[in-house]
């Protein structure tokens, strides 16, 4: 079997499976300061099944690429310690606001600088949209077939791949020609932990904004190894249009939010008198906790 | 006018819970804008489909019939999908939000480059005032969503890239016939002019569907019942509130035990570990093995006979009381004031 080329895309998200009470802010939106950040529990996933792909056929290479402001550095160091061979950010202030159609645009713009490539994988969603939207969007822009809520690998063919689809009420295998675009269900392997050797050679890896603040051991030691300088690409290097990026590429935009979280209190304790039963059903509804 | 298009999910001929739903929301939001309601069906042997998607109140069903569009696949879907939509050009376009609406809808919104809201709870339809343009955008689709984790609704919009599309979670919109004789146009889709053979390289090799799955994992919601239910006819009721609510039933090992319910809804350390939106406990005490299973749930009602019953330190409502009273009433004002 010929080696592949694997690109991963990988989000670094706030944590919002552990919100906090300070979490949102008095006026019901989300307090982005006080969430931690990590890398998106599904894309780790889709990094597992590209290394996996790498064991299995030697030679293959597995970059991974991340839209994201500064601090999400940390998505191509986390993914060097694990394994990839190449790691490259697109960062720029003008991508942010981003709805899915935009960042769908910005980041088939970065893996056509990329190309030739013959698998794109992705989580099948992020925890802070839950829209599994960017993957399928990504397939159409770059014209290729897409493969959604992938568990497993197959078989690697030299002209095709097999994989197993985790649908909703059952399972699915198809085959799919190169290259396509493959979406990662949370039901597939856990990703792999660092690896103490690569985290030694990695853990100086620094982008270009970083290492404006670096000190000189720091920035003579990227003048010797260059593979520790993450490429930060800028909306000039992917050449995008800049009507199709950030806010002004994104056709939808949030109108109001209302948040629902309950602050930590007592638990209400009730009787079973209509009155009560009522008021409850009318708090549920009225919360959207029921529809 | 611009329509309202809904798209269908059918297999085996019988259209899908969640596109059933989808017509209704449809039609209502339809008669708000004074709109016309379009709906699209892609499968194989659908002759006679439309009796069963004619009495939501659709005016133009468009039907794509032939063998090589069930099951599923997202490319030949996506061909004929996006063919209609750039004819036809509605104004909304709503999908479900299950393994099949998620795979098409973000493709065609990459096609059409307009704006897509994921999963939403709530539609509606109503304005916005664009300060930049000084311009007030009249009628707009109100997509309404969880996100962050649930723990905020959004209410998403898109005034200016149509059409406006959304998919909606199963279970959420009220299901109701509009008229059972309303008279749909069919039109039949020239399935073989618009398909290529580059819509057929995914091939599907082998597939595995349950009829009528469990599916506790992603239940928003769960009424749950213990071996306080006292009574697998008492279970019926859990059963008439899940369903009501748009959620799955589960039990304790208890109840599992006891006969009450089947093994694989069994929740707890030995059984399934759920983090739904609403968990109601009925006539659970609480053990440590069924807690571990649940206590993620954002919101826990326990109704007990026992006030000092472990289960009510986790939970955000007690309901001191017996089983077979509160359910019941629970059911009664829900119907009473959902809207």
């Amino acid at each position: 079997m010929r080696p592949l080329k694997i690109i991963v895309l990988a989000k670094q998200v706030p944590d919002t499976r552990h919100v906090g009470p300070d979490a949102m802010k008095p006026d019901g939106t989300v307090n982005r300061g006080k969430l931690s950040t990590v890398f998106n529990p599904d894309d780790l996933h889709a990094l597992e099944l590209a290394l996996n792909i790498k064991d299995r056929i030697p030679g293959t290479t597995v970059t991974i690429l991340t839209m994201g402001p500064p601090k999400a550095a940390d998505i191509i160091r986390e993914g060097y310690y694990r394994g990839v061979d190449n790691g490259i950010m697109i960062s720029d202030r003008r991508f942010g606001g981003a709805d899915t159609l935009a960042t769908s645009y910005t980041l088939v713009q970065g893996i056509k600088k990329l190309a030739p490539y013959d698998l794109v994988l992705g989580g099948r969603q992020a925890i802070d949209g839950d829209t599994a939207q960017v993957g399928p969007q990504c397939a159409d822009k770059l014209q290729i077939p897409q493969v959604t809520y992938v568990e497993e690998i197959l078989e690697i063919k030299d002209d095709e791949i097999i994989a197993r689809r985790r649908l909703e009420k059952g399972v699915e295998t198809v085959s799919a020609p190169y290259p396509c675009l493959m979406t990662v269900h949370g039901s597939s392997p856990k990703c792999r932990s660092r690896h103490a050797k690569n985290v030694m050679k990695y853990k100086y890896a620094r982008s270009k904004t970083e290492l404006r603040s670096a000190d000189e051991m720091l920035l003579s030691l990227h003048e010797k190894r260059q593979y520790l300088t993450i490429p930060e690409w800028s909306v000039e290097d992917i050449e995008a249009d800049i009507t199709k990026i950030g806010l002004a590429g994104s056709p939808t935009k949030v109108k109001s939010v209302e948040s629902i979280v309950l602050t930590a209190s007592e638990a209400k304790i009730l009787t079973s008198s209509d009155i009560d039963i009522e008021g409850m059903i009318k708090e549920l509804i009225e919360h959207h906790t029921i529809g | 006018m611009k329509s309202v298009m809904v798209y269908c999910e059918v297999e085996n001929q019988m259209v899908a819970d969640i596109s059933q739903e989808l017509l209704s929301a449809g039609k209502r939001l339809a008669q708000k804008l004074g709109c016309p309601l379009d709906a699209m069906v892609f499968g194989s042997s659908l002759n006679g489909i439309e009796s069963q998607i004619a009495p939501f109140g659709v005016d133009r069903l468009f039907i794509g019939n032939s063998m090589r569009l069930e099951p599923y696949r997202t490319l030949p879907h996506a061909a004929l999908a996006s063919k209609i939509l750039k004819d036809e050009d509605p104004q909304i376009v709503l999908f479900g939000a299950t393994s099949v609406g998620r795979d098409l809808a973000p493709r065609l919104a990459s096609v059409l480059n307009c704006g897509l809201t994921a999963d939403c709870t709530i539609l509606d339809i109503g304005d916005h005032f664009v300060k930049k343009e000084k311009k007030e955008y009249k009628d707009l689709l109100y997509a309404i969503r969880p996100a962050f984790g649930g723990s905020i609704m959004a209410n998403i919009i898109n005034w200016d890239m149509h059409p406006q599309m959304a998919t909606v979670r199963e279970g959420v919109m009220k299901k109701e016939i509009f008229d059972e004789h309303y008279s749909t146009e069919v039109i039949e889709v020239d399935v073989n002019s618009i398909l290529k053979e580059e819509d057929f390289v995914v091939n599907i090799i082998e597939r595995h569907i349950q009829k009528s799955g469990v599916n506790l994992k992603d239940a928003p919601i769960i009424v749950s019942g213990g071996y306080g239910v006292g009574s697998k006819e008492n279970f019926d009721h859990l059963i008439e509130l899940a369903k009501l609510l748009g959620g799955e039933v589960g039990g304790s090992r208890a109840a599992v035990d006891a006969g009450y319910i089947d093994h694989d809804r069994q929740i707890g350390q030995t059984g399934t570990t759920v983090r739904p939106k609403l968990y109601i406990a009925a006539g659970i005490s609480g053990a440590i093995q069924h807690t571990a299973g649940m206590q993620d749930a954002s919101m826990i009602i326990s109704i007990n006979n026992d006030p000092e019953a472990p289960i009510n330190k986790i939970a955000d409502y007690v309901i001191n009381g017996d089983v077979g009273v509160v359910i019941p009433k629970m059911i009664e004002f829900y119907k009473k004031n959902a809207k």
